[in-house]
């Protein structure tokens, strides 16, 4: 076997022991990218940028913790931006695994508030973030479908307690809210196919401002909802992660992972390469041959 | 000396008093000021409507802006709403709209145990206050009403998509009523299903199972049904050719419908004897958990064929590579979009959105299933003509067409 | 009979849903919530079947001493501890407070946490060796694909200078133009499939799921 054919029947355990090498150096060496900033991301930061102290937010947690590589990125970068500017969020988790792991981002996200920042030139000081006052975790139910529908005419039919076994009435920042026409927009983070239940059931029955936070497999398929109107924006994968934290100014584990995944890129298209050239070169030779 | 210190606390109580005088002076000037906005002009056409193509519970408010609405001194900064459902008295606070709106939808609970209960057919009345930077001047218009909410019995926004299900669905009989009166219907050539035969064949061959994967859908899902479909068809020629059939499954209504199908399938065959409950298995509603598992079933049990039929999602590949790697030949049809290009990539055959669907009338070939997939071509056509029309509309700016294609609510 | 009873209550309820989505009125949105509620009665009932199921397999396979019978052991293992833990050693049968119970918790953030992420990450390995495998080009088609997917990986490369924006602007037509018309006319297709499927489901023409005595 010459190598020409070595190069097109490549043993793919190679394949996996250089991937991870380049994945293992490029996050032990800390750097820096430059990361341009696409205008559907943009869309969504700059919608967040507008709203006003006491304005209400729902960011639904459809996604398993196999996925919060690429979303739990975007759960700190946007709810911290919400609770900086005292915006209040109401929080659902429709996928199975996802309350316990959504419960610990808020804790995450509420400990970080606690801390001074300055984000764009802007100075927040740091404070409590209370449950009930700030923020509400309505939890997990199954069928997500008719949990999005019944949401739609009141919070309190599919959840009459929150997360936590208290009921709803009884929680301050939720006394005036019904439903999604008190909610300046729905952030939907997910990787399933949740996201189609929010925009069938949800955004198209009652037509409240949609964005999506989606794995990098998922975002190419929503841009015709972009398109259409459906949706204002999308965050796509790792990618859109890291360009809504520089855009908010927040760098987080996005921005580090975005630069091994700019070389895994490169080691892919090595290997695709590699491939072709050994193709082509057996091609021809067969052909002369 | 005591003359001077006389004069000094002279001085000083007069220094007080006067300042006192000038600070008073100040507020009574402020106050004057402030007392000085003269109540803004009144909106006008106060019009409450019953919130129409809903359940009731709502009332939409039109009114034309006051005239100082955004202008001058006595600057209309917003309106505030009032409901009650008595002419005279009891009027609250429904909500306020912001300086230059026209429109107000006031929204109620539909059942009594909500805090904000609003119920059908009761009277409300209501007013409109214009509302400046002093929260004492304003302007009111006068009460009106009484209107009721009702809740509608067809929703006219949907009107369209009622017209295009209705007629899909005479064509679709239609076409189902000529293949039965015998009429011959052409579909086309699909790779993926006839392969479907030669994989059994060659698992029949080969002494190994063949594994059948329903997907992450559950039982409501169309592509799992289609799949049940798929699978029956499957089953049978597989009790037929004795060859061995693994269905892990993901949720476990799924399971039941497809142990039932392979049942029925084995039964069809002849070969009730040969079904073996344990073919088709529950194994976890844990996306990954469940890939885990197949994987594991792949490498172990290495299956000749798998067949993957339904909607999956970031396990596609995971799926499929495995069995790539455990040399199996492998057909894939899924509704999922955004899984097409990995089971492209990794499977020999693969179906691609509806000819998902249009397998199980590929299999069986009988009349009926062919007839609605005719219709479905001719569905396909009619979108192509409307886009083409939708096209020239927008160049020509027939605004009154395009408007009619708006998404309902 | 048996035959007949199911086949009308599917064509009663289907027909019931469809007209559900027409009619706004507060009867038709109860008619609504009262069978979604149902639906997930019966979706609890079916997962005490399920899990009935996946018990009697993984006992046939570990009493039979089939290749791999190992792994039906752990299967039951981890089935019981979250079941005995889950439940607070049978002190809470209600989820919320079952959910809190500390052992629950780490085998949630300890175990299944890092499996299903680790499980996750191995897609990109899995399309490293795809992409290599299958990336050739074989024919115009083939080269077209492959020549898409490089100008889409390499589009947010920081090292290639004014060269990665035009990769940009060419990433960008391509997601909204071909993309996009591709993926509108698969979705349109599906569409119309799926109300031929519901429709076949609902006149009882396809009755795989019904069985037969």
């Amino acid at each position: 076997m010459n190598i020409f054919d070595r190069l097109m029947r490549m043993d793919r355990r190679w394949v996996f022991l250089l991937v991870a090498l380049v994945c293992a150096i490029t996050y032990a060496i800390p750097f820096k990218i430059k990361l341009n900033k696409s205008p559907e991301v943009k869309a969504v930061f700059s919608f967040m940028d507008t709203l006003k102290a006491g304005d209400i937010i729902f960011v639904a947690v459809d996604y398993d913790p196999s996925s919060m590589a690429e979303l739990n990125p975007m759960f700190y970068a946007i709810v911290e931006q919400a609770f900086r500017k005292e915006v209040k969020v109401i929080f659902s988790a429709l996928s199975q695994n996802a309350p316990t792991m959504a419960d610990q981002l808020i804790k995450d996200v509420a400990d970080s508030v606690k801390q001074d920042r300055t984000y764009n030139g802007k100075f927040y000081k740091g404070r409590e973030i209370k449950n009930g006052v700030d923020y509400t975790f309505l939890g997990y139910k199954p069928y997500p479908a008719l949990i999005i529908l019944a949401m739609g005419q009141n919070f309190r039919i599919p959840f009459p307690t929150d997360y936590y076994g208290v009921p709803l009435d009884s929680l301050p920042m939720m006394k005036k809210i019904r439903n999604y026409d008190q909610c300046k927009c729905v952030v939907d983070l997910s990787a399933s196919n949740a996201t189609d239940m929010w925009i069938t059931y949800g955004q198209s029955r009652y037509n409240f401002p949609l964005a999506l936070g989606l794995t990098g497999v998922m975002s190419a398929d929503y841009y015709p909802y972009l398109n259409s109107g459906q949706v204002f924006g999308i965050m796509g994968g790792l990618l859109g992660a890291a360009q809504y934290e520089a855009l908010a100014d927040n760098p987080g584990a996005a921005m580090d992972g975005m630069r091994i995944q700019v070389f895994a890129h490169i080691v892919i298209i090595l290997f695709i390469l590699m491939g072709n050239i050994g193709y082509l070169v057996s091609r021809r030779k067969s052909k002369k041959g | 000396m005591k003359f001077k210190i006389w004069a000094v606390c002279c001085l000083a109580i007069l220094g007080m008093i006067s300042s006192g005088m000038a600070q008073e002076n100040a507020d009574t000037a402020n106050r004057a000021t402030t007392a000085s906005i003269s109540p803004p002009a009144p909106p006008g056409n106060l019009e409450p409507k019953d919130t129409p193509d809903d359940n009731g519970h709502s009332i939409t408010l039109g009114w034309s802006l006051s005239p100082d609405d955004g202008a001058g001194n006595k600057s209309v900064l917003g309106y505030k709403i009032f409901r009650s459902t008595n002419r005279d008295t009891g009027f609250v606070e429904r909500g306020v709209s912001p300086s230059g709106s026209k429109e107000y939808v006031d929204m109620g609970g539909a059942i009594p145990e909500e805090n904000d209960y609003m119920p059908n057919d009761t009277d409300y009345y209501y007013k409109l206050r214009a509302v400046t930077s002093d929260s004492t001047v304003y302007s009111e218009t006068g009460v009106i009403g009484p209107t009721q909410t009702t809740g509608e019995w067809f929703n006219r926004g949907r009107t369209l998509v009622l017209v295009f299900v209705l007629i899909f669905a005479m064509v679709t009989v239609f076409f189902i009523r000529k293949a039965r009166s015998g009429a011959e219907l052409f579909v086309r050539r699909l790779a993926g299903i006839e392969a479907v035969d030669e994989a059994i064949g060659r698992a029949t061959e080969m002494g190994k199972p063949i594994l059948y994967v329903l997907g992450l859908g559950t039982a409501s899902d169309i592509a799992t049904i289609a799949s049940f479909s798929i699978l029956g068809r499957v089953a049978k020629k597989i009790a037929e050719y004795q060859t061995g059939l693994i269905v892990p499954c993901y949720d476990a209504i799924v399971m039941t419908v497809a142990q039932e199908t392979v049942r029925t399938a084995f039964l069809d065959a002849g070969r009730p004897d040969a079904y073996n409950e344990d073919m088709v298995y529950y194994v976890t509603s844990n996306q990954f958990g469940y890939v885990a598992a197949v994987n594991g079933t792949m490498l172990r049990q290495m299956p000749a064929t798998n067949i993957y039929m339904g909607t999956f999602f970031a396990e596609s590949l995971l799926l499929a590579e495995t069995g790539a790697l455990a040399g199996s030949v492998q057909i894939a049809g899924t509704d999922q979009v955004a899984q097409i290009p990995f089971f492209v990539v990794a499977c020999d055959y693969t179906l691609i959105g509806e000819e998902l669907y249009a397998a199980s009338a590929y299999l069986s070939r009988e009349p009926i299933l062919l007839g609605s997939l005719k219709a479905q071509d001719y569905g396909k056509a009619a979108v192509i003509a409307l886009s083409i029309i939708g096209i020239i509309a927008a160049q020509f700016n027939w605004t009154w067409l395009v408007e009619l294609f708006k998404s309902a609510n | 009979m048996k035959r007949q009873v199911p086949l009308m209550l599917v064509f009663t309820l289907a027909l019931v849903m469809i007209i559900q989505y027409f009619v706004p009125n507060d009867l038709s949105l109860d008619t609504n919530e009262f069978l979604l509620k149902w639906i997930i009665i019966i979706g609890v009932f079916a997962m005490a079947l399920g899990i009935w199921s996946l018990i009697r397999v993984s006992y046939e396979k570990i009493k039979r001493r089939v290749p791999g019978w190992q792994y039906p052991i752990a299967t039951l293992l981890g089935l019981a501890a979250m079941i005995i833990f889950g439940f607070d050693y049978g002190r809470h049968f209600s989820t919320a407070e079952g959910l809190n119970n500390p052992m629950f918790l780490k085998f949630f953030l300890y175990i299944i946490i890092p499996i299903q992420s680790t499980m996750f990450a191995l897609l990109a390995f899995y399309i490293a060796s795809a992409a290599y495998r299958a990336f050739r080009a074989r024919s115009a088609l083939a080269t077209l694909l492959l020549l898409a997917a490089l100008i889409v990986m390499l589009r947010f490369n920081p090292y290639l200078g004014i060269f990665g924006q035009y990769l940009e602007r060419t990433t960008s037509w391509l997601l909204n133009v071909p993309n996009l018309a591709a993926k509108r006319a698969i979705i349109i297709g599906i569409g119309l499939g799926s109300v031929a499927t519901a429709l076949k489901v609902m006149l009882g023409i396809e009755r795989a799921y019904m069985g037969k005595d």
